[in-house]
């Protein structure tokens, strides 16, 4: 007899016991309605949308704060905090008045003063805030719900700037909350959003709740791109944070969640196909960047970084991403995103012919190329990061490059490329509202030293884009935004790899899902 | 007692010796939690404002007694990217992973110690032959492996078991269990493999032992003999594999947290490992390693209550 | 008495009659299954640019996710990469992987365990270190070291060596500790012996043949921890392919191409299996206490 037949009741009684819990559980739980379940792109780590810009925390502001003014789906600017503005004729005096009901998550009503100590703060940090700000004179507030903006310098689009809609997006914060230094992290997550944070129910690293704000009062108008009213229809919002891909997209299509924000490429073929998936588009898109380092050779050579735009077949970067070719935009050549309002095709002459390695080979040599060794970054992950990276080293050699890939996490790759040396060529992309202006496009300044990683260096392009941001007329802007696109094949501050969509996919018993490539769930309801 | 002391004292060194070892190796990494929190478009001096606010700036040996001082008074420091304290961070994360071990292990033993019984009784035999080759299959397959495919058959393709995701008690036994299982057997079927051929082969040295055959010989029943006299003696190595296997779990949870998203101490520390979070890793290893020479402790004074021989 | 006798005598002829080689196959199934298997493996990973004509890391951005089919047998990956070629060319990195972690873990093992174990001072502050070392989870110091230095195959093999290091230490220096008390040690250092050559001479060659055995068991391990490296993001760099490193650039597209993860699963997990095989093997031959209960 064996071993086994002298524990029959112990083994008995386990039995029963885990086929009793397994029936009890094999009853699905009920579907939770007012609740929407998302997988976001990534682990929310920090929470001050001011401080940083990455794209997760711009989400979270998007749930617990508001703005002054925000981009509807046309592209127009239209207020949103705002009631009612007036602009001087001589355009240097703006005046501001707030709704009357707006009010902090703590009750308390949103003033003045709260408006204008956020605006210093972000204008301290912003790319195009530091525009902005600098041109700036004084804020006054005239009373608790109105305010004024002295302008010292001529500044064009000073609603564009207030309504930006993307990183770092000018946030409404409590004047003691905003009064935090620029570089320090708020800890205080008051805000006058369609949703409030509930701190205690965070778990960093796996999950983020969100309320529906009570003191919230929505705009009369529809919802129209990040315009209008924010109606807030369920009653929580929970990001579960899944970091394995397979995981995600298994517990996405097994009903578990609901939204999905950032599906990988390769998913979107099947996913669309799925009867219960439903995609959501930004019409804009997202550009891919292949930035140099104009600091160390070859790359501080302008002919070396012109070969770089010869060496990019944009669609092959985009597939190799895992786009098909209905996520990917035809070739453009805009450095300001083909389909925005500043799209142009200035100085883009040359490279109309696309991929040209033997041009690039020659350019490289005429640069004065000796073989030095080239440092391309390679992260293991994002994928759209990861894979352009493979394609640029496979093309570099391809042209007699002496390429040496450094594998890295995308941690570590952001260390590395904060030092000046020791690297040629990393890759990254941004979301079209962070390109398509001259004023939000971060990676287009050439201020040298105080420009982010790559540091490119040319007075006249800096020029240009004083003068845009000064010009208040939209057709001569126009004409500026030509000479600056011109001015950047030129200098080539970064290399387009491509124009792509990306969408983020929801099951189909949500409505109301907004297509502005962000993740916002006001109007959304759930079956 | 006395020897109680001395164990106890004796720990002291190794959490010295492991807090050395994770200090320096954080600080010398290359990467920069500064510049992960400035972000993409900071220039070079808000990266140094940054650091200079965190601390970094001081000197590697300051730095270091300042950590330790704060810990001797229970502060382990706060997270540089939430700002949440790390004895909170891991607190709100030991619920999963304790449950997941926990349950890991025992569904281990309750297999393993059985089948190498029963392999060792009948050693020579198919029964033996098959317990014998499906442990060494079972130990030759990385966990996220037989995690996959589980999650294929039984939550994708059958529909029967969620995913992924952790649901505490406080929410029902049901859902509890059932994000549960899956996890539980695709790390399970590792150390239960493990566990099955240690059990096998002390169980084989004290069959042939001859106190046994002159128990049998006297007629001493089947189960009396197995349980009464082997298994007891057989104990202390088996006890050590499992002391040997918390280790691995501990370490093994990593990749199962992983695979399945369960909000455990195991994916917290993968987390901020690659964000450079120095603080809440130093933390993690400091109360996993004193975990473990804990474990250790209890597994000391095990062999005491098993063997006679080992008191001290 | 007779018929048995008879069966017996049957039996010897027709085992004498037995090449020796079938001999010791049949008293030692598991060793010989293990070396056969391991021996593929290994011919498959050396001679790989033979069996097949794909590159390892030529993309094709227009055959991606293919699924097997005669022109790629395996079928390719996110990148269009032919899988099947990357699995026998990522033979030759995580076998390098598995050897060299088991030589050098073992290797520092032996200096460090022997020299713990005949001086007593050393011994103390060894031992600490050592435990220190054992209170840290394994993958937990090699994910820490891998994001310390430069990512490559040689750091890769240093991290994975590091946490082993402790436990052969221990294995050594337990062993030494008995050695140490045999009577003609203790003669050769009466005679006046120098300790190296009592060293070289006596306590090596008897730590040999537990340490084998424990080295084709770090091998196998070695060769999951590589996996499981890779799988967490701090494996060998993305150009090298390892089994580890291709299942986890493929694990986000297993649902649309599954061979991206089960073929090198399959290879890795049999590799595995020959070396632990071998391991259980060697531990049968050349320990005959167990030997004898089969």
């Amino acid at each position: 007899m064996t071993p086994r037949a002298i524990f029959p009741t112990r083994l008995l009684q386990t039995a029963v016991l885990s086929v009793a819990t397994l029936a009890a559980g094999l009853a699905f739980a009920a579907t939770d309605v007012k609740t929407i379940h998302m997988i976001p792109q990534g682990d929310l780590k920090i929470l001050d949308p001011i401080q940083n810009p990455s794209y997760i925390t711009r989400n979270h502001g998007y749930m617990i704060y508001d703005t002054l003014f925000s981009q509807n789906s046309k592209g127009e600017v239209k207020p949103q905090m705002v009631d009612t503005y007036k602009v001087s004729a001589d355009k240097k005096l703006w005046t501001f008045t707030l709704r009357p009901d707006l009010k902090w998550s703590d009750g308390t009503p949103v003033t003045a003063n709260d408006c204008i100590a956020s605006i210093k703060r972000w204008a301290a940090r912003d790319v195009s805030g530091r525009l902005l700000g600098a041109a700036i004179g004084e804020m006054k507030a005239v009373d608790a719900r109105t305010f004024t903006m002295t302008l010292a310098k001529p500044f064009g689009p000073v609603m564009e700037m207030l309504g930006k809609p993307s990183s770092n997006v000018p946030f409404m914060m409590p004047e003691r909350v905003a009064k935090t230094e620029p570089t320090e992290q708020i800890k205080d997550t008051t805000g006058s959003g369609p949703f409030t944070f509930k701190q205690d129910e965070w778990v960093p690293g796996s999950k983020v709740v969100y309320l529906k704000n009570p003191h919230y009062v929505p705009r009369k108008e529809p919802a129209d791109g990040l315009a209008g009213g924010k109606v807030v229809k369920v009653d929580r919002v929970e990001w579960n944070v899944i970091p394995d891909q397979n995981t995600a997209l298994s517990a996405f299509k097994g009903g578990e969640m609901d939204v999905y924000e950032l599906p990988p490429a390769d998913f979107l073929e099947p996913l669309s196909k799925d009867a219960n998936v439903k995609l959501s588009i930004d019409p804009l898109g997202n550009q891919g960047w292949l930035r140099p380092n104009h600091l160390v050779p070859p790359f501080n050579n302008a002919k070396a970084r012109q070969a770089l735009i010869y060496l990019v077949n944009q669609d092959e970067y985009l597939a190799a991403a895992g786009y098909t070719a209905k996520y990917r935009h035809a070739t453009c050549t805009s450095y300001f995103m083909c389909g925005s309002v500043n799209a142009s095709t200035a100085g883009a002459q040359p490279y109309q012919g696309g991929q040209n390695l033997e041009k690039a080979k020659q350019l490289m040599k005429e640069s004065g190329y000796k073989g030095e060794k080239v440092v391309v970054l390679a992260p293991s992950e994002p994928p759209i990061q990861a894979a352009a990276a493979l394609v640029t080293i496979q093309n570099l050699k391809k042209i007699g490059v002496n390429v040496e890939a450094q594998a890295m996490d995308w941690g570590t790759l952001q260390a590395r490329r904060s030092k000046k040396d020791g690297w040629n060529i990393f890759h990254t992309y941004s979301v079209g509202a962070d390109v398509y202006s001259p004023a939000v496009n971060a990676y287009a300044q050439a201020n040298c030293d105080a420009a982010p990683s790559g540091w490119p260096c040319d007075a006249e392009l800096e020029k240009l884009r004083a003068g845009w941001v000064a010009e208040s007329d939209a057709g001569k802007r126009k004409g500026l935004t030509d000479a600056i696109q011109a001015r950047m094949y030129e200098v080539v501050p970064y290399v387009n790899f491509g124009q792509f969509f990306q969408p983020m996919v929801y099951r189909s018993n949500l409505s109301g899902v907004l297509n502005v490539g962000i993740p916002v769930m006001w109007n959304v309801e759930k079956k | 007692m006395n020897f109680l002391i001395k164990r106890i004292a004796a720990v002291i060194p190794v959490l010295a010796v492991v807090a050395v070892i994770v200090f320096l190796l954080l600080r010398l990494s290359p990467g920069d939690p500064a510049v992960i929190i400035a972000g993409d478009t900071a220039s070079a001096e808000d990266i140094e404002r940054i650091r200079r606010s965190l601390g970094l700036d001081q000197p590697l040996l300051q730095q270091f007694f300042q950590w330790i001082w704060r810990m001797l008074q229970g502060d382990f420091g706060t997270s540089i990217f939430t700002g949440m304290p790390v004895l909170k961070l891991i607190g709100q994360r030991v619920e999963p992973t304790l449950w997941l071990a926990a349950l890991t292990m025992s569904f281990a033993i309750v297999f393993a110690v059985p089948m190498g019984i029963w392999a060792a009784w009948k050693a020579g035999t198919w029964v033996d032959r098959v317990v014998t080759a499906m442990s060494v299959v079972a130990f030759s397959l990385p966990v996220f492996l037989i995690g996959y495919a589980l999650v294929y058959g039984f939550s994708t393709q059958l529909g029967w078991l969620p995913v992924q995701g952790f649901k505490s008690l406080s929410e029902g036994w049901a859902p509890f269990i059932r994000h549960l299982i899956l996890p539980v057997v695709s790390g399970g079927l590792i150390y239960t493999a493990l566990l099955a051929r240690m059990t096998r082969a002390t169980m084989l040295d004290v069959l042939g032992e001859d106190y046994i055959r002159t128990a049998r010989a006297k007629g001493l029943p089947l189960h009396r003999m197995l349980l009464r006299h082997a298994l007891k003696n057989a104990a202390v190595p088996i006890i050590t594999t499992i002391g040997l296997g918390i280790a691995m779990l501990l370490g093994g949870v990593m990749v199962t947290e992983s695979v399945f998203a369960i909000p455990g101490i195991g994916r917290l520390t993968v987390d901020s490992i690659l964000r450079r979070d120095y603080p809440v890793i130093q933390g993690i290893v400091l109360v996993t390693s004193m975990a473990y020479v804990l474990i250790n402790l209890v597994i000391d004074l095990l062999y005491g209550v098993f063997d006679p021989r080992i008191r001290y | 008495m007779d018929a048995t006798l008879a069966r017996l005598e049957q039996r010897i002829e027709r085992d004498a009659s037995q090449p020796r080689v079938i001999r010791f196959a049949r008293r030692h199934p598991m060793l010989v299954v293990g070396l056969l298997l391991l021996a593929v493996m290994v011919f498959m990973a050396l001679f790989a640019p033979w069996i097949t004509a794909w590159d390892a890391t030529e993309m094709n951005v227009i055959a991606r996710l293919k699924a097997p089919s005669a022109e790629h047998i395996f079928g390719t990956d996110a990148m269009g990469r032919d899988i099947f070629a990357r699995t026998l060319y990522g033979a030759r990195v995580s076998l390098l992987v598995g050897v060299c972690v088991a030589l050098v873990s073992v290797a520092i093992g032996i200096v460090i365990g022997t020299v713990a174990g005949f001086s007593r001072w050393l011994d103390a502050i060894v031992m600490r270190v050592m435990d220190g070392m054992m209170a840290i989870p394994g993958i937990l110091l090699a994910v820490a070291l891998m994001t310390l230095i430069h990512a490559s195959v040689q750091t890769v093999i240093i991290a994975i060596a590091l946490p082993e290091i402790p436990r052969v230490v221990r294995l050594v220096r337990a062993l030494v500790l008995t050695i140490r008390e045999q009577p003609y040690i203790q003669a050769a250092q009466a005679m006046g012996t120098r300790l190296p050559v009592i060293l070289m001479r006596h306590v090596v060659p008897n730590l040999l043949t537990p340490l084998i055995v424990q080295a084709s068991f770090i091998c196998a391990s070695a060769m999951i921890f590589e996996a499981y490296l890779s799988f967490l993001g701090a494996g060998t760099p993305p150009e090298v392919p390892s089994w580890g490193n291709i299942m986890a650039d493929g694990r986000s597209v297993v649902q649309l191409a599954f061979g991206v993860i089960l073929f090198p699963g399959l290879f890795l997990g049999l590799t595995v299996l020959a070396v632990n095989m071998i391991g259980d093997g060697l531990r049968d031959l050349l320990d005959p206490r167990i030997a004898r209960k089969l």
